[in-house]
């Protein structure tokens, strides 16, 4: 069956902002699905809130609707698109909810839009648990016992029945948040509760623990004809109990014999077959007991998902990219194996290689978070590692998570474990913690058997063998030197995946010295190829990976070749914005006739998908790994072919860290000198200074003493921050010598001083803080010739202390004097001038009463580089890329990559970030200077406030038009939120207040209808926890105060998180979602395409008042 | 206490050896298995990423040594309900990664225990995938490997057989008739080396008489059977007149179907060609498609012969990777056969339907 011509035009629908749980894979998956659906012919309209994505660039699809992921909004997108179908099985959970929003409402009948991939009849048996649970038992396959409530009574009723402990899963979803275990009685009338609010349909699935069990996926397709493939078989290393998000996984599995192995196939596709699944990919979930093998089907996901895409990566099976030329009509054997061109997709992929996947979770960000493994999802990233051996995946997994590890021990961060008595080792290795994985090899060099390790953690025997053989041969190398070892033993101990480091300091060597000694006696890296097929057929597919055999597969080339060295797994701070500039690099250079060479070890992103680079190496970004590819591509340079230098810059803080270890010559665009001297506090102060730039005062520190020292000299607040991070890690506002001891001597211990904390190379920086300064980020191109192109000017609605990446900003600046607007322009110009930058600069400043401080600069890519190109439409990444490689502004602008003028573009752009409170109820949702958030959305419209409110929306708050504003301030945001306050009434709201609050408005004669206590009041007035769960007020403003406890305020913060309803932490939002508030009053949402807005076509919306 | 473990270094322990293929190239690694200095076969790779045990026990492999793609093998042991066979008819193993002791709670035995005591030499630690694209690149060869010297290994190498020409299945073809399955047809199965998971197959449709490769077609007639069946096996079609001229004889009266090697035979009896593969099919994720239905299986394959055309047949079943015929039907006879693994053992069971199919052509006839 071939193509659907009876279709013209496919909706697809993105899956919004990065959060836990779904991440820049559906980037991925979506990107591939817009393009294929593209090259199809037909007319693809897309609707994304995130900016940072590659599918939402322009040319990706059609119809860009960068606009919030809302029923409402969608169906204005149906109204004026008026598509013949909608495609939601490449959005993640959030697509296949909208879509059955959008079946409920009726609009997608009313326009005649036929669902395609999955119907929803099929989306509603899979992601209803009770259905699907009806549905398994009905075709033979066995589930959990398990029961459903929708009340607490129900709850304890099915859960006594079971028997404790007990899971309990809300139902619709997404990434296991809200599912917990419970162990008794008590446990579960918490866990119920909870369970029962996050549901959307109020509805919990009660199961019988199986905690301990083996956990296997399938990843499967089916196409309209009912041929059915599996694509990958995953096995997860940690056991059921562990979210399979949170757990390490491994493809293929690795301990199942065929006749189990077939049986479980069997039971996929019959599960397929009766949820529905017409065509397209999905995930199917096992249980197995290792005591006798009974098999019990878990969940299904009728959509590409995060292991879709671990699939995709693990195979080179596209699987996003097949199910979506299956939702049009074809058949798996009328596609083709883009790898080996010879042979049809309808086939199984076979790998001759072992893929480790580990999460990446960010604990130390969210204090309040207690870092356990359990069924709700955490983590906030992964590493995907490939070698030939599972030890030799596994250490290069554990080594590209880049938490300062140089494989499984074997290296200094190891001794915390090895510090451990026995007793405390076994009491924590039956935890499932991000650190489990160490202890184990710890507890199997102290010589434990693995069937003691296996049987308290309850990882597979297997497994624990495996990880044995580690450490078995970090013993066999223990006493040797690197002089005695001859190549056999280099060699096995390379074959287990033991970087240079490891092996330096087992030998008591350096990595330079290994290296050298290891390449003199033969032992290097050779490049494998991913190719579907164990080698049975020729791959054309430059997808490769390093490892220590005989033979490597890497094609000679005569093209000049640019390396780009990826971001790395994605973290709060360093995520898809970073992986965007990376691909719009290759993008760009391919175009002007550069074969690009792409290094990332991430599996959810575009930059890793085989087509994305001329060609791939999914490798971990180590100087060691690099230089194992740097080697490669010198081996397989012919004729004028070589390698024309490394992007270092474009992937955030990962690869800028690798510059120092590249040859200098290689390394493009701003020196590696000028990025140390924006870095270096000593040498950008000097800078600062010769160029008369104003910058807060301040100083650095290598211990407690300095730091006071500092503080006395500025005077406080300080804001304190450790050199070299990203995303504001462990950076704190400081108001008093106390807190200053507290936050140093953090500095000097534990996790942080392994990232970076204070050392003599990393000081510490101590610097006057400018409260109530508003924030302007800046981010301007520079080229080899001097010329600088100003990209954009960001004005942050949160004031400073909250962290950029934090806090919502708006382009073009709302607020801004001209004068200020030239004083930016000026100093921008003369930073790129002074640190000779070729490429991007971002530089942060604060403003206050008119002067502008700079605050810092990095002459490199920054996070906001994706939301400036969308809110601009100039492709800021693709320019860098080619300035770098040597092109200049004017030859970019007679290309038309960039615009001849930069005209004001018409609108306005807001960026709101997207925070993971909901993941963690512990941890206080106050913005502070250490960023938090996950990801971001964009909203655009023509004015602030419109925009606002859609930016608002897009990351899941709906603004209310009416109700009641509890406000909580502190002494010194009082005045200032009186005007705040003045205008919520103004709209109509009604006020509530604390009492302290609440005397302040009534003395400036504005009206509070409820008082509502503090802790320590109760009695006097309502609890502001109730008023809260009771949804009596519709929008919370509780700014904390700034000196003293941070906890001030968090129960009601808490309270706002854990019931939803919107909660803003400064007075700036606050002011904007006032404005939003009234500019939207009444009126829906009108939405424009990028398309549209770059044609300068602006929303025809309500006026704005 | 705690039982504390010996620093145990297998992999220090094991003894180097070299594999080297008749034309010259030469693989490291080390000695696993039965211990032997040479051992030599043709060298076949297998691409299936479960199912070691029932590769290496499929009497198909006679004369081969089977070099498996997928990196580790050994994970989950070996027990008897999987074994295809008594006694593995292959040569020997090659491997990547060896990997003992194993996890599973079917397995009675380590694989490379078992493969001790079946006398199965091994080799682990080599680059299969080098071993793969060159095989790939210049077809199967012969090879030799083992702890010997590499001169030895060498002439071993350029010494050893090919399949080509060769009567294998005299080598595991059973030496006595012998009765299986309770099914409610009578059928006789020629064994040219049957796996264990056709006779199980076969013996849910029917009562089966195991008979050996050389029986005449009348004592098979004379047991009166409902159909007749014709076993996978080893080797060169081309080398067995004798199974060639007795399934011409009964083609037509009786309902015949056959497998792999059976398919072979029956292409030959009925008039056709059948030639070498560059490389064979070995694997458990070939696509073939069923012409009747469009519909692709995905299939489990192990041969290095195919047929070419077959006069008198239609072309029922055709690999999507390169054409190869994978399936025939008689257009006068009752008779179909299919050069792919519908049993599975190991692989996928998207073909089962074809016993229903040979039920249902005993039961028209």
């Amino acid at each position: 069956m071939p193509r659907r011509d009876d279709l013209e035009s496919i909706l697809v629908i993105g899956s919004g902002p990065i959060v836990i749980g779904q991440a820049c894979e559906f980037d991925y998956s979506g990107t591939q699905a817009c393009r294929v659906l593209s090259e199809e012919g037909y007319r693809v309209v897309l609707a994304n809130s995130n900016p940072a994505t590659i599918m939402t660039d322009p040319a990706t699809a059609a119809a860009t609707y960068v606009e919030p992921l809302d029923r409402e909004v969608l169906a204005a997108v149906i109204e004026r698109e008026r598509p013949d179908a909608l495609l939601p099985t490449l959005g993640g959970q959030t697509a296949l909810n909208l879509t059955m929003e959008l079946v409920e409402d009726g609009v997608l009948e009313a326009h005649g839009v036929e669902v395609i991939g999955a119907r929803p009849e099929a989306i509603a048996t899979a992601e209803n648990r009770e259905q699907f649970k009806a549905a398994m038992i009905e075709i033979g396959l066995e589930v959990p016992p398990s029961g459903f409530a929708h009340s607490l009574d129900e709850a304890l009723a099915v859960a006594d029945g079971l028997g404790y402990p007990v899971i309990v899963r809300p139902s619709y979803i997404l990434g296991g948040s809200g599912t917990s275990i419970a162990a008794d009685r008590d446990e579960l009338l918490g866990v119920a509760t909870a369970g029962l609010a996050a549901s959307p349909v109020g509805q919990v699935l009660i199961e019988r623990s199986i905690a301990g069990w083996k956990e296997f996926e399938l990843e499967v397709m089916r196409d309209v004809a009912d041929n059915c493939v599996v694509v990958c078989s995953i096995e997860n290393l940690d056991p059921m109990g562990v979210h399979t998000g949170d757990s390490i996984t491994v493809a293929p599995a690795q301990t199942l014999t065929d006749v189990e192995f077939q049986a479980m196939r069997d039971d996929a596709f019959a599960c397929l077959r009766r949820v529905g699944v017409e065509t397209g990919g999905s995930n199917v979930q096992f249980a197995v007991d290792p005591a006798d093998g009974r098999r019990l089907i878990i969940e299904m996901n009728p959509r590409v998902s995060r292991s879709s895409a671990l699939a995709s990566k693990a195979t080179g099976f596209p699987i996003a990219k097949i199910a979506a030329r299956l939702a049009v009509g074809y058949r798996l054997d009328e596609v083709a194996n883009d790898i080996t061109r010879a042979t049809p997709a309808s086939f199984e992929p076979t790998i001759d290689y072992v893929v480790t996947k580990i999460p990446r979770w960010a604990f130390e960000k969210l204090p309040g978070a207690e870092p356990v493994l359990g069924a709700s999802m955490q983590s906030v990233g992964e590493v995907m590692a490939i070698g030939r051996t599972f030890c030799e995946s596994l250490q290069k997994a554990v080594r590209s998570l880049e938490q300062g590890r140089a494989g499984l021990n074997a290296d200094p961060a190891e001794r915390p474990f090895d510090g451990l008595d026995d007793e405390t080792l076994a009491a924590r290795l039956r935890r499932a913690t991000p650190e489990r994985l160490f202890e184990v090899e710890s507890a199997l060099r102290r010589g434990w058997s693995a069937e003691e390790v296996a049987a308290t953690t309850t990882i597979d025997p297997w497994f624990v063998r495996q990880i044995g053989r580690i450490a078995d041969e970090r013993r066999s190398l223990e006493g040797s030197s690197l002089a005695g070892l001859d190549r056999a033993r280099l060699r096995r101990a390379k074959r287990l995946g033991f970087s240079d480091a490891q092996l330096a300091y087992v030998l008591g060597s350096t990595e330079a010295e290994v290296r050298a000694s290891r390449l003199a006696l033969g032992v290097r890296a050779t490049m494998k190829t991913v190719d579907t097929c164990g080698a049975e057929f020729e791959a054309y597919t430059p997808y490769h990976y390093a490892t220590y055999e005989d033979e490597e597969e890497v094609r000679p080339s005569d093209q000049p070749r640019v390396v780009i060295l990826g971001s790395g797994p994605n973290r709060i701070g360093q995520g898809i914005e970073f992986d965007y500039c990376c691909v719009h690099a290759s993008m760009a250079l391919r175009a002007a006739g550069y074969e690009t060479v792409m290094v990332n070890c991430n599996p959810e992103t575009v930059s890793t998908d085989y087509d994305t680079s001329d060609r791939l190496y999914f490798e971990p970004l180590t100087s060691e790994d690099v230089a194992n590819v740097l080697d490669a591509e010198a081996r397989a340079s012919t004729g004028a072919g070589s390698v024309t230098g490394v992007i270092v810059s474009l992937g955030g803080q990962t690869p800028l860290k690798l510059a120092g270890s590249l040859p200098p010559g290689l390394v493009l665009g701003t020196s590696p000198a000028s990025i140390d001297r924006a870095e270096d506090r000593e040498q950008w102060n000097a800078l600062c200074e010769a160029l008369a730039i104003p910058q807060p005062k301040g100083g650095t520190a290598m211990g407690v003493d300095d730091a006071l020292a500092v503080a006395a000299e500025v005077g406080y607040p300080v804001l304190v921050r450790p050199s070299y991070v990203l995303g504001g890690r462990a950076m704190e506002i400081v108001y008093d010598d106390h807190a200053m001891r507290r936050v140093m001597t953090a500095l000097a211990d534990g996790l942080l001083a392994r990232e970076g904390g204070v050392t003599a190379e990393r000081p510490v920086l101590v610097d006057r803080f400018l409260e109530d300064a508003v924030e302007v980020d800046v981010d301007a191109l520079r080229d080899r010739t001097g010329e600088i192109h100003v990209a954009g000017v960001m004005e942050h609605v949160e004031e400073a202390g909250v962290h950029s990446g934090d806090s919502a900003c708006a382009l073009p600046p709302q607020t801004l004097s001209q004068a200020v607007l030239d004083q930016l322009d000026r100093h921008t110009r003369a930073l790129a001038e002074e640190l000779l930058v070729v490429g991007l600069i971002n530089v942060q400043y604060a403003v206050k009463d008119g002067t502008v401080y700079v605050l810092e600069a990095n002459p490199r890519a920054s996070r906001t580089v994706p939301f400036v190109a969308k809110a601009t439409g100039v492709p800021v990444a693709m320019v860098a890329a080619r300035l770098m490689v040597g092109a200049t502004l004017s030859e970019l602008r007679a290309e038309k990559l960039l615009p001849v003028r930069s005209d004001d573009p018409g609108h306005v752009s807001v960026k709101e970030a997207v925070l993971p409170f909901e993941r963690f109820p512990g941890v206080d949702t106050l913005l502070g200077p250490e960023m938090r958030s996950t990801g971001e959305v964009m909203g655009i419209d023509r004015t602030f406030g419109l925009a606002f409110a859609k930016s608002q929306l897009a990351a899941g708050t709906r603004l209310p038009h009416d109700g009641t504003v509890f406000l909580s301030l502190a002494d010194r945001d009082k005045p200032a939120g009186l005007e705040v306050a003045r205008s919520f009434s103004r709209l109509g709201f009604e006020l509530a207040a604390t009492l302290g609050t609440a005397g302040y408005l009534r003395d400036h004669g504005l009206e509070v209808s409820t008082l509502v206590a503090k802790i320590g009041e109760e009695g006097l007035a309502a609890d502001a926890v109730d008023l809260i769960a009771n949804r009596r007020v519709h929008l919370v403003v509780n700014t904390p105060r700034g000196r003293g406890s941070r906890a001030d305020g968090q129960h009601i913060r808490r309270a706002a998180s854990r019931h939803r309803v919107p909660c803003l932490t400064t007075l700036a939002a606050a002011r904007a979602a006032a404005a939003g508030i009234a500019d939207t009053a009444g009126h829906p949402f009108a939405v424009r395409t990028l398309q549209e807005l770059a044609r300068r076509e602006l929303t025809t919306g309500p006026a704005p008042r | 206490m705690r039982s504390r473990r010996p620093a145990a270094a297998d992999e220090a322990e094991r003894q180097p050896a070299l594999l080297v293929l008749a034309d010259g190239e030469v693989f490291e690694g080390e000695a696993a298995g039965a211990p032997c200095p040479v051992a030599t076969g043709e060298i076949v790779f297998n691409t299936a990423m479960s199912g070691y045990q029932e590769v290496v026990t499929d009497p198909s492999y006679a004369g081969q040594v089977i070099a498996f793609t997928t990196a580790h093998i050994g994970n989950y042991g070996t027990n008897a309900a999987d074994d295809e066979a008594d006694r593995p008819a292959c040569r020997g193993v090659v491997v990547r990664d060896l990997t003992d002791p194993p996890s599973n709670w079917r397995s009675t035995e380590g694989f490379e225990a078992f493969l001790v005591r079946h006398g199965i030499p091994a080799m682990t630690g080599v680059d299969t995938r080098r071993l793969t694209r060159h095989l790939r690149d210049r077809g199967a060869m012969p090879g030799a490997f083992g702890t010997a010297a590499e001169g030895e290994l060498r002439r071993a190498a350029a010494e050893a057989l090919p399949t080509d020409g060769r009567d294998l299945v005299a080598e595991v073809t059973t030496a006595q008739p012998y009765q299986f399955g309770t099914g409610p047809f009578r059928v006789v199965a020629y064994d040219y080396g049957v796996k264990a998971t056709m006779l199980h197959h076969l013996g849910t449709l029917a009562t089966v008489t195991v008979v050996p490769a050389g029986t005449p077609a009348d004592d098979v007639l004379a047991l009166e059977p409902d159909g007749v069946f014709f076993s996978n096996g080893p080797g060169d079609p081309s080398a067995l007149p004798g199974p060639v001229a007795t399934a011409a004889d009964l083609v037509g009266r009786v309902p015949i179907f056959g497998i792999c090697l059976g398919h072979q035979v029956l292409g030959l009896a009925l008039g056709g060609s059948t030639y070498k593969l560059p490389f064979g099919h070995h694997g458990a994720n070939h696509p073939v498609r069923r012409l009747a239905t469009g519909h692709v299986e995905v299939t489990s394959q192990n041969h290095n012969y195919a047929v070419g055309t077959v006069p008198g047949t239609e072309v029922t079943h055709v690999n999507l990777n390169d054409d190869v015929v994978e399936g025939l039907r008689s257009l006068s006879a009752p008779l179909f056969s299919v050069q792919y693994h519908p049993e599975a053992g190991p692989g996928p069971h998207d073909a089962r339907y074809l016993f229903d199919e040979f039920a249902a052509l005993m039961a028209g006839a």
